[in-house]
C-alpha cells in the first residue's frame, strides 16, 4: 500500500467567499471555487484531465466539460460517502494521478445548503438514505442531528462524556474561525451560549451542529512529478484511507454505535505514511457535530475510545495546544462545505499560509471526512 | 382514516413488505435466514452470515431493553412539528436485533441503558401501523 505514498499532491486549493444567502447556482459556486484552485495550481482548465464532483446532486463531470471548456477528461468519478466524500475523493485522485491516467484531478463542491434545500429535505432525497427512509422517518427522525444523537448519548452513558466537553470543542472552533476572513461566524462563543442554546436533538445543542450556509471549494491533485514546478510549493499526499462501519445504511443496527468507519481508515491511512500519530502538527477533523469530532479523535487512535471527553479539554486542541483542531473554524463556525474546506486549511497549513491561524512549523497534518451514517477517510499531508 | 396525512409514510419493497403486513396485523415480525437461523433487521435480502436468500419470518417477542435515545425538539419536518418533543428511543430486542422508534410513556430523565421496554403498536393511517415503545412495568 506504501507503494502510493507521496504519489500526488495538492498543487491548488480555491474557495468562493461562504455566506449565509447566495443569488448562485451550486454549479456557478462549484466553477467559482474550480477556477481559483486551477489557477492558484498555475494551470489553465484544459490542464484539467479528471473531475470528481463531491456528489451528482451538486453536478456532474459534464458540467466542468462544458463550463470550463475543457476538450476531454481522462477520468471522472465520484465517491459518495457523504461528508467522507472529499477525503475519499483524495484517495481516488491519488489512484487516478500515481496510475498515470491523470496529471491534475479536480474535485470540486459547490453548495447552497442555506439558500437550496435544508438539511431535512435533502437527506429524503439520497439513495443511501434509504434504509432510514423507510424504517425510521416514518417514526419522525429526519435528520442527521437525530438519527446521529443516539450515538452521541450511548457515549455519554457508558463513559461519563459530557455536554460540557461538548462545549469545549464548539467554543475552540469558534475562537479560530475569528481568525479566519471567510469564516461566517465571528461572534464570540462562551462555554455558557453553548449550554444555553436550543435544544435540538438531545444531547446535541444548536451549538453542536454545523451551519448551514452556501459556498463552493475545490482542490486540484496531481500527478507528484508533475507538481514539482507548479506554481506551489506540493503539498503531499503521504497516506490516504476509507473506512465503512458495521451496518453502514442504519445507525441503529450497528454492533457498536460508538464507532465510525473512520476507525477502519485510520490504520489504513497511517500504514500508507509511515508515521506515528504524535507526529501530526495539525488536524482538520470533520465537524458535523461536536461529538463527532470527539468520537473520530478516538478513532483515530489520539486517546483510547472513551477518552474523548478528557482529549478535547484544557486547551489541548485550540491554537498553541497539542493538536491544534480545525483551525479555520470547521463546518461548526467556518462554513459546511462538507469537508473540502478542511482539505483546503489543511494545504494552506502546510504551505505556511494559514495567517493568523497558522500552526507553528506545521509539517504534517491530517484531515478527516465522516458521513452517510457513518463512512469516513483519513488523510495525511506533507509539506 | 386520516385524509391529511402529513408525514413520511415508508414504500415497502418486496423484502419487506411481510414486515409492514406483520405491523399491520399487530405483529412484530423479523427476518430470520432459512438456512443458518441468524435474525436480522431491517429486513434485507441475503443473510450477511451464511449468503442465503432464503427468508423465513419470526414474531419477535416484543421485549427489549434501551440502547440509547434522542429527545427531538426541532422541526425538522412539517408533519411532526405538533408532537414535539418526540423521544426516540434504540431497543435492543431479545431477538438479538434493534429497532428504532417513539416511547410513549416516560420522560427522558427516567431513562437509563438497559431500561425494559415493550413494543407496541399505533394505527396511523389506513393499512399503516407502526411500531412504538412503551417502559416495561
Amino acid at each position: 500500500m506504501d507503494a502510493l505514498r507521496e504519489q500526488a499532491c495538492i498543487t491548488g486549493i480555491g474557495e468562493t467567499r461562504y455566506s449565509r444567502g447566495t443569488e448562485k447556482s451550486q454549479v456557478g459556486l462549484a466553477l467559482e471555487a474550480s477556477l481559483n484552485a486551477i489557477r492558484d495550481a498555475g494551470l489553465r482548465p484544459g490542464d484539467i484531465d479528471g473531475v470528481i464532483p463531491y456528489a451528482a446532486g451538486m453536478a456532474v463531470a459534464e458540467d466542468f466539460i462544458t463550463n470550463l471548456g475543457i476538450e476531454d477528461l481522462n477520468y471522472s468519478a465520484m465517491t459518495p460517502m457523504g461528508g467522507a466524500s472529499a477525503v475519499a475523493a483524495l484517495q481516488t485522485a491519488l489512484m487516478a494521478t500515481a496510475s498515470g491516467l491523470c496529471n491534475h484531478v479536480l474535485i470540486v463542491l459547490g453548495r447552497t445548503g442555506f439558500s437550496g434545500g435544508r438539511i431535512g429535505a435533502r437527506v429524503q432525497q439520497m439513495p443511501q438514505f434509504k434504509t432510514v427512509g423507510e424504517f425510521e422517518m416514518p417514526s419522525g427522525a429526519i435528520a442527521p442531528p437525530q438519527l446521529y444523537a443516539p450515538m452521541a448519548r450511548r457515549h455519554m452513558e457508558l463513559h461519563g462524556t459530557t455536554s460540557r466537553q461538548f462545549a469545549e470543542i464548539a467554543v475552540t472552533m469558534r475562537k479560530h474561525a475569528q481568525l479566519n476572513d471567510n469564516a461566517i461566524m465571528q461572534k464570540p462563543m462562551t462555554v455558557a451560549d453553548h449550554q444555553n442554546s436550543r435544544m435540538i436533538s438531545d444531547p446535541f445543542r444548536l451549538f453542536d451542529c454545523s451551519l448551514e450556509s452556501d459556498g463552493g471549494c475545490a482542490v486540484v491533485v496531481s500527478r507528484a512529478e508533475r507538481a514539482k514546478d507548479m506554481a506551489n510549493r506540493p503539498i503531499y499526499i503521504m497516506g490516504v484511507g476509507e473506512g465503512h462501519p458495521h451496518s453502514p445504511s442504519v445507525i441503529t443496527q450497528r454492533s457498536d454505535l460508538t464507532r465510525l468507519g473512520t476507525a477502519k481508515a485510520a490504520p489504513k491511512a497511517f500504514a500508507m505514511a509511515g508515521i506515528e500519530r504524535r507526529d501530526i502538527d495539525v488536524a482538520e477533523i470533520y465537524d458535523c457535530f461536536t461529538y463527532i469530532v470527539l468520537c473520530q479523535l478516538e478513532d483515530l487512535g489520539f486517546c483510547e475510545k472513551g477518552e474523548g471527553g478528557d482529549f478535547v479539554m484544557d486547551g489541548r486542541i485550540g491554537l498553541g495546544g497539542e493538536l491544534p483542531i480545525n483551525t479555520h473554524g470547521g463546518l461548526l463556525s467556518q462554513a459546511h462545505l462538507a469537508g473540502m474546506n478542511h482539505i483546503h486549511e489543511l494545504t494552506r497549513q502546510l504551505r505556511g499560509d494559514g495567517g493568523r491561524a497558522q500552526v507553528e512549523d506545521a509539517e504534517i497534518g491530517l484531515v478527516t471526512g465522516y458521513g452517510d451514517l457513518g463512512d469516513g477517510a483519513v488523510a495525511i499531508l506533507r509539506r | 382514516m386520516n385524509a391529511a396525512y402529513e408525514k413520511p409514510v415508508p414504500e415497502p419493497t418486496a423484502d419487506s413488505q411481510p414486515y409492514w403486513d406483520g405491523l399491520a396485523a399487530h405483529r412484530l415480525m423479523i427476518q430470520s435466514c432459512a438456512a443458518c437461523g441468524q435474525a436480522r433487521h431491517y429486513p434485507q435480502p441475503m443473510c450477511p452470515a451464511c449468503h442465503s436468500l432464503e427468508v423465513s419470518w419470526i414474531e419477535a417477542s416484543r421485549r427489549g431493553t434501551l440502547h440509547s435515545w434522542t429527545e427531538t425538539h426541532h422541526p425538522f419536518h412539517a408533519g411532526f412539528k405538533d408532537d414535539l418533543p418526540i423521544l426516540l428511543v434504540t431497543v435492543d430486542l431479545a431477538e438479538g436485533v434493534r429497532l428504532q422508534c417513539p416511547l410513549r410513556d416516560g420522560s427522558i430523565g427516567a431513562l437509563s441503558l438497559g431500561r425494559a421496554v415493550d413494543i407496541d403498536f399505533e394505527d396511523v393511517t389506513d393499512g399503516l401501523t407502526l411500531p412504538v415503545a412503551r417502559l416495561a412495568p
